[in-house]
């Protein structure tokens, strides 16, 4: 458990032309009432300038969110611009509509977690809690 | 409400029913809950009765079918005389795969059409931009120029078969690139009738697939009223949905409240613009969501016919029959569905289907059960639509017009979503009208903010989804086969586009889209100008960049 008095911060984003923002918008929230600090980066950006985002802000998290079925094509290049930049530990978490058959690879290509439709914001609250590496 | 109530004789029955049966009841086993309500977060009363009707005038409120203020509907017979359109919402992969779905649809019994376009298509860019990489044909067709629109609509008959777009931000293109596809088929554009979504106010409400600047985009509806009213006399320029705006969290009163005063904000527009009333307001049309509360829906479908008359009558002056009657369309709530057990979906679309016929649709969207997973299989569409076909032929609920008027509960209910959206009517009145009221982010942050009172509801337990928060099962009982578009439907596309830049007479092409440039800059109808780059095979992101290059892009401000 991340102990110092630092809190974590999380990118809620939303990348590709899809403009359902509830989720990103709900989720984001949450994250606030459960003391985190939460960018979002509004609709329709693009991978690099998430990965921008996600440096400049120094999250411990990204969070995507994504139903137009384009996340194959933005995920690992969303993961890839962040180990670029050297954020090797940025946990990256994907919210949205992902078809089981999907998810086995988007884990190998370094999704932390994709949580679909109907999962609880105390778990993804919790998720993060547990799985954001304590910075030194 | 309550002190005019007391006293009457309906409220001394109801106070002596509570006192003789009822608390000894109550003593003997108290109810499951301290609280009931909608999924709306509304509370529901034990039992409604004559005392909550003793405000209601049944000839000014509740009325008869076909007449006003038209609670009851628009047609004396209701679906005696006619049932409801049956269409299914499809658009995935190439034109021509969804061509082939249209088809098969028509074939097994429904009777309209409705597209759904891709992102990019929504966005306005074609299939060969940067933007689009990753989107092209996965949440409907794709679509970037005239050629693809006659592959869409090949073979379907364009003057028989009435179809929807659901398209908004480049609608006006659109609806060019319908007209002229028609016009090679040989149909008479005065006999064309179908529906073109066009509804920008809540795309920067709810659905966020916008382009231009608040403004010029009402311009942009404003000049397709026009020329509909013109020149397409029998075509619907608009539907103006609070479907999005349900989906997008907001309650029942709430999507009622919004659609509604869009609409009102339309004709204003309108009529600022110069254009007759009684001409151009009978084509407009609403789209409402059917959601899981069942009689919170049927409610909602009533009052906005009876608001929509009054405004008309009581706002604008109307006096024509067909101004003041509201039509609409219902889709079933997608924000309902589960991944989880996704068979249940189909018990959910049922239920979620009657309210939209009890509450007298003109036409129905059936969800398939597999959408919370992705764009629907042949199967699931199927029987999406035989849930339509057994409602309408098997239940007996069309038999009879309007089966619920008269219900305590209904009717008290009715008065109540009334008495909401009006109330809302007042608030963004006072902030100018519907285009101030999205600058501000009213609308947007109302809608916000019962989204998440409605998950925090959920996750305490309020509110019940079978199968999410309830009844979950550790190994899920149910797979379902998947729709996959990959990315080969891209490279079609490139290559369609490619051919069709090469073959075209880029003299025309310029000439039409400088033209449109001029039309938009002195603020002249555009449709003429961009009918012409259609027929050009200008292409859809050469049409929206001309207009971008004019009116500018939107930014939507932190909310």
């Amino acid at each position: 458990m991340d102990q110092s008095s630092r809190k974590i911060r999380v990118l809620v984003a939303k990348p590709g032309l899809d403009g359902h923002d509830r989720g990103a918008k709900v989720i984001a929230r949450a994250l606030r009432d459960a003391g985190m600090e939460v960018i979002y980066t509004g609709l329709r950006q693009t991978p690099e300038m998430i990965a921008t985002a996600a440096l400049q802000e120094d999250v411990d998290a990204v969070g995507v969110s994504i139903l137009s079925g384009a996340h194959n094509t933005l995920c690992p290049r969303i993961i890839s611009l962040l180990r670029e930049q050297g954020m090797n530990d940025c946990l990256v978490i994907v919210g949205g509509i992902v078809p089981e058959d999907d998810i086995p690879k988007l884990k190998e290509q370094g999704v932390s977690a994709i949580f679909l439709p109907g999962t609880s914001t105390q778990d993804i609250v919790k998720f993060i809690r547990v799985n954001v590496k304590p910075r030194e | 409400m309550q002190e005019l109530k007391e006293g009457t004789s309906e409220q001394l029955a109801v106070d002596r029913w509570e006192e003789r049966t009822l608390n000894p009841a109550l003593a003997r086993r108290p109810e499951r809950k301290q609280r009931f309500q909608t999924v709306s977060l509304a509370e529901v009363n034990r039992l409604y009765s004559p005392a909550d009707l003793t405000q209601l005038d049944f000839a000014e409120e509740i009325s008869f079918p076909g007449e006003f203020p038209y609670t009851r509907g628009i047609h004396p017979t209701g679906y005696r005389g006619k049932l409801w359109t049956m269409r299914q919402f499809a658009g995935f992969g190439t034109p021509e795969e969804t061509n082939a779905r249209f088809k098969y649809l028509l074939k097994e019994g429904q009777t309209g059409l409705s597209v759904a376009y891709d992102l990019p298509a929504l966005m306005g860019y074609d299939a060969d931009s940067p933007l689009s990489e990753g989107e092209v044909g996965k949440c409907g067709v794709a679509v970037s120029s005239l050629a693809d629109m006659e592959a869409l609509f090949d073979g379907i008959p364009m003057e028989n078969v009435t179809v929807s777009q659901t398209i908004n931000a480049p609608a006006s293109v659109f609806l060019a690139m319908y007209l002229v596809v028609a016009e090679k088929q040989g149909a008479d554009w005065k006999k064309i009738s179908g529906t073109l979504q066009n509804d920008i106010l809540k795309e920067y409400i709810a659905q966020k697939e916008w382009i231009y600047p608040i403004r010029p985009a009402m311009k942009l509806v404003i000049d397709t009223f026009e020329f509909c009213t013109n020149n397409v006399p029998r075509y619907n320029p608009i539907s103006i949905s609070g479907y999005h705006i349900r989906e997008a969290g907001a309650t029942a009163v709430q999507e009622l409240a919004f659609t509604l005063r869009d609409g009102i904000e339309y004709v204003q527009w309108g009529i600022d613009a110069g254009l007759d009333l009684e001409a151009f307001v009978p084509r407009l049309s609403f789209f409402f969501n059917a959601h899981n509360d069942f009689f919170e829906e049927i409610a909602k479908y009533r009052a906005a016919r009876r608001i929509w008359a009054r405004v008309m009558r009581d706002r604008f002056d109307a006096s024509n029959e067909r101004t003041k009657q509201l039509r609409f369309h219902t889709q079933t709530a997608g924000v309902s569905l589960t991944v989880q057990q996704p068979l249940n979906n189909i018990v959910r679309v049922a239920i979620q289907a009657l309210a939209g016929v009890l509450g007298g649709t003109q036409s129905l969207h059936t969800d398939a059960y597999d959408e919370a997973l992705a764009l629907p299989t042949d199967q699931a569409a199927l029987i999406a639509l035989r849930t339509q076909q057994i409602i309408a032929e098997e239940t007996g609920v069309a038999n009879t017009v309007d089966p619920l008027g008269g219900s305590y509960f209904v009717e008290a209910l009715t008065k109540k979503m009334e008495d909401g959206a009006l109330d809302y009517f007042d608030r963004i009145d006072r902030m100018g009208g519907m285009v101030e009221a999205v600058e501000k982010g009213f609308p947007q942050r109302e809608l916000q903010e019962s989204a998440y009172q409605y998950q925090k509801a959920l996750e305490r337990g309020d509110q019940t989804i079978v199968g999410v928060n309830k009844y979950e099962m550790e190994n899920e009982p149910q797979e379902v086969p998947i729709l996959v578009i990959d990315e080969s439907v891209r490279k079609h596309q490139l290559d369609r586009l490619e051919q069709t830049r090469a073959r075209r007479d880029k003299g025309a092409v310029n000439r039409s889209l400088d033209n449109l440039r001029r039309a938009a800059q002195r603020a002249d109808n555009t449709m003429p100008a961009t009918i012409e780059s259609v027929r050009a095979y200008a292409t859809l992101g050469e049409i929206c960049s001309a207009l971008r290059d004019v009116y500018g892009i939107y930014e939507e401000p932190a909310i």
